[in-house]
């Protein structure tokens, strides 16, 4: 029996998972917040309690994140924000730190909430190493799913806001989310965006385009260069 | 607090013996074996010797070791080395999809950027290769066959020898004096045995790091009459195949460390193997929806790899760390690329399993008390892991 495995690339050394650039340095707060989670839900959760709810990833991936909110409905303010994390340490220390800052002093309103960035989780958590910005964009992205959940609920459809994503490149059918999701997990230039995507390899007219989105995400993921 | 190391797999500890015999060529006897007065002769002398005991544990020839920085560069030695040079014979490689990197990397290197064909055997679910797997993919076009010793990951041991006997038969039926076989031994070597005219064997890589000796450090045995096209180019050292001033102290400790395990092995077999046991035990009887990856039989005395469903490794090993417990993931969350470890994959395991793997490999520091320090540890923190997690894997998909 033969079987050819797809090449398996990226996956270099032994078993260890250490980050090869920084070690895992996590920062006194991260630890605080992985070894002690806040705001994470127990129990099973009981849905009628809430009404809001999201979810992202799958354990496959390697990160599943899901979030229950209750929102006033008057204020449209975060009174409860609970999760469950399935993912690394950034995983859990990112969504516990995002269920603190958009409960905390009140709550934000959901309008507040969704300007909330991932660089602000990240930054409250006094950095984490850069291989796990990936990690604080998921709970960033499950808040927004839950945002739209509860303006689905009570029917304001005008303020479902789906990020939906567009092809740049027609020919390797890479899109927008894709450059996005490239950037974030550490390839800062073209070529290494292309190693990652192929965008643009049988379609060089798109470059330029791409070249803009590279600095857009690093800008909004990394700060100006 | 407390200190346990259990990751021995990614690297032992230096043996005190061991320094103790490098420490002289680390200070005064510093002269490079290549010089041609008393200070480089000191050194030469050195260097056979620790040659010639290697190649007596090995029962091979002193000019049948090449020296060289680690398993990493003998695994690509090997690989590269004989393709590159012996492509005129045949362009197909057979290996399997559970090997250590460093030998497939250089097989995917090959496929795609030097034309030749590789065949990936794929490991049953306990994480071994049959013999007869290798009978039906052989083909003239075939020059190498590279299969380790023993998994660094799940630990299982191979039938190297049957293996080696069935290369050997259709080298000869067929007239393919070409075909070899290698094998990276880097996890065997400290336990297993390392008598490569029993093993059948062309190529062995093994390495310093695994077996209490200093890091940087590997060898690869190569059968007189092999022909390796080098990696590095320069002066005469090691036949000229892998030139540089050799590391005297570094190989000085690697021959002393080979002579200790070699010699201590069975007793020390006798003594890990009811310790990897109690944990394995430990683990499945108190820690519920855990499966053990590999299988139980064949499998290195010193290896448990467990895989905690419905966690996510990395979670778990900084947890273990916290109670000062040293333990390995397969999942390779840090990565840029999310993929955990290959081998549960290619035991046919989903990703939520390959996720969740975790590898506590014992060693010479390994007592009973910290077998049970860890079972005492254990559970309530995949328990806290688990409270977080919104995942629940279905039964059928890791039992």
């Amino acid at each position: 029996m033969t079987h050819k495995q797809e090449p398996i690339a990226g996956t270099k050394g032994d078993v260890a998972s250490h980050d090869q650039t920084k070690s895992w340095f996590y920062t006194d707060i991260v630890k605080e917040h992985f070894f002690h989670p806040k705001n994470f839900m127990e129990n099973d959760a009981d849905e009628t309690h809430y009404n809001a709810i999201g979810k992202v990833g799958s354990p496959a991936c390697g990160d599943e994140l899901r979030v229950w909110m209750k929102v006033n409905p008057e204020t449209e303010k975060i009174e409860e924000f609970k999760w469950k994390t399935f993912g690394c340490g950034s995983a859990i220390a990112s969504t516990s730190m995002a269920s603190v800052i958009v409960t905390e002093n009140d709550g934000m309103t959901l309008n507040e909430a969704r300007k909330l960035k991932p660089q602000d989780i990240m930054e409250r958590l006094g950095g984490l190493p850069q291989r796990k910005f990936h990690c604080s964009v998921l709970c960033d992205k499950a808040l927004r799913d839950a945002i739209n959940d509860f303006y689905r609920r009570v029917e304001k459809f005008d303020k479902i806001v789906v990020e939906s994503s567009r092809i740049i490149d027609p020919v390797s059918k890479v899109t927008d989310h894709d450059i996005e999701e490239a950037v974030l997990e550490g390839a800062h230039t073209l070529e290494l965006v292309q190693q990652k995507t192929k965008v643009g390899i049988g379609n060089p007219n798109c470059l330029p385009a791409v070249e803009e989105l590279i600095r857009f995400y690093k800008e909004k993921y990394f700060g100006a260069a | 607090m407390l200190d346990i190391y259990l990751d021995h797999a990614a690297t032992t500890p230096l043996d005190p013996r061991v320094l103790e015999v490098m420490l002289p060529y680390l200070e005064d006897k510093y002269g490079n074996p290549s010089s041609f007065h008393s200070r480089g002769k000191v050194a030469t002398d050195a260097l056979r010797e620790a040659r010639s005991s290697m190649a007596n544990l090995l029962h091979v020839r002193p000019d049948e070791i090449l020296f060289t920085s680690g398993g990493t560069e003998s695994d690509n030695l090997a690989i590269l080395g004989y393709a590159r040079m012996n492509k005129q014979f045949g362009m197909h490689i057979i290996t399997t999809s559970f090997e250590h990197h460093a030998v497939l990397e250089a097989c995917i290197r090959l496929e795609k950027k030097e034309g030749f064909r590789v065949t990936y055997l794929k490991p049953s679910k306990e994480g071994m290769i049959d013999p007869k797997q290798i009978e039906e993919v052989l083909t003239e076009d075939t020059i190498l066959v590279s299969v380790m010793y023993a998994n660094n990951e799940v630990g299982t041991i191979q039938p190297i020898v049957e293996i080696g006997n069935i290369i050997q038969k259709y080298r000869e039926e067929k007239k393919l004096p070409h075909l070899m076989f290698h094998t990276d031994a880097c996890q065997a070597a400290a336990y297993l045995d390392m008598n490569v005219e029993k093993l059948h064997v062309d190529m062995l890589t093994m390495n310093g790091p695994k077996i209490y000796g200093p890091k940087g450090t590997g060898l690869l045995y190569v059968k007189r009459g092999i022909k390796l096209e080098p990696l590095m180019f320069g002066g005469a050292q090691e036949r000229g195949i892998r030139p540089g001033t050799e590391d005297v102290a570094g190989i000085i400790g690697f021959a002393k460390a080979f002579e200790l395990v070699q010699a201590e092995r069975v007793e020390e077999t006798a003594r890990l193997m009811p310790l990897r046991d109690k944990l394995i035990n430990g683990i499945l009887s108190i820690v519920p929806r855990t499966r053990i990856n590999g299988d139980r039989v064949n499998r290195l005395p010193n290896n448990v790899n467990a895989s905690f469903i419905d966690i996510e490794g990395e979670a778990l090993l900084l947890y273990l760390d916290a109670a000062g417990i040293y333990a390995s993931t397969g999942s390779a969350c840090t990565s840029a690329s999310l993929d955990p470890s290959h081998v549960i994959l290619a035991l046919g395991f989903p990703y939520e399993v390959a996720h969740g793997s975790m590898r506590f490999s014992l060693g010479h520091s390994t007592t009973e008390e910290d077998i049970d320090y860890v079972l005492k540890t254990l559970p309530p923190l995949v328990q806290t892991l688990r409270s977080i997690s919104p995942v629940s894997v279905d039964e059928k998909y890791w039992q």
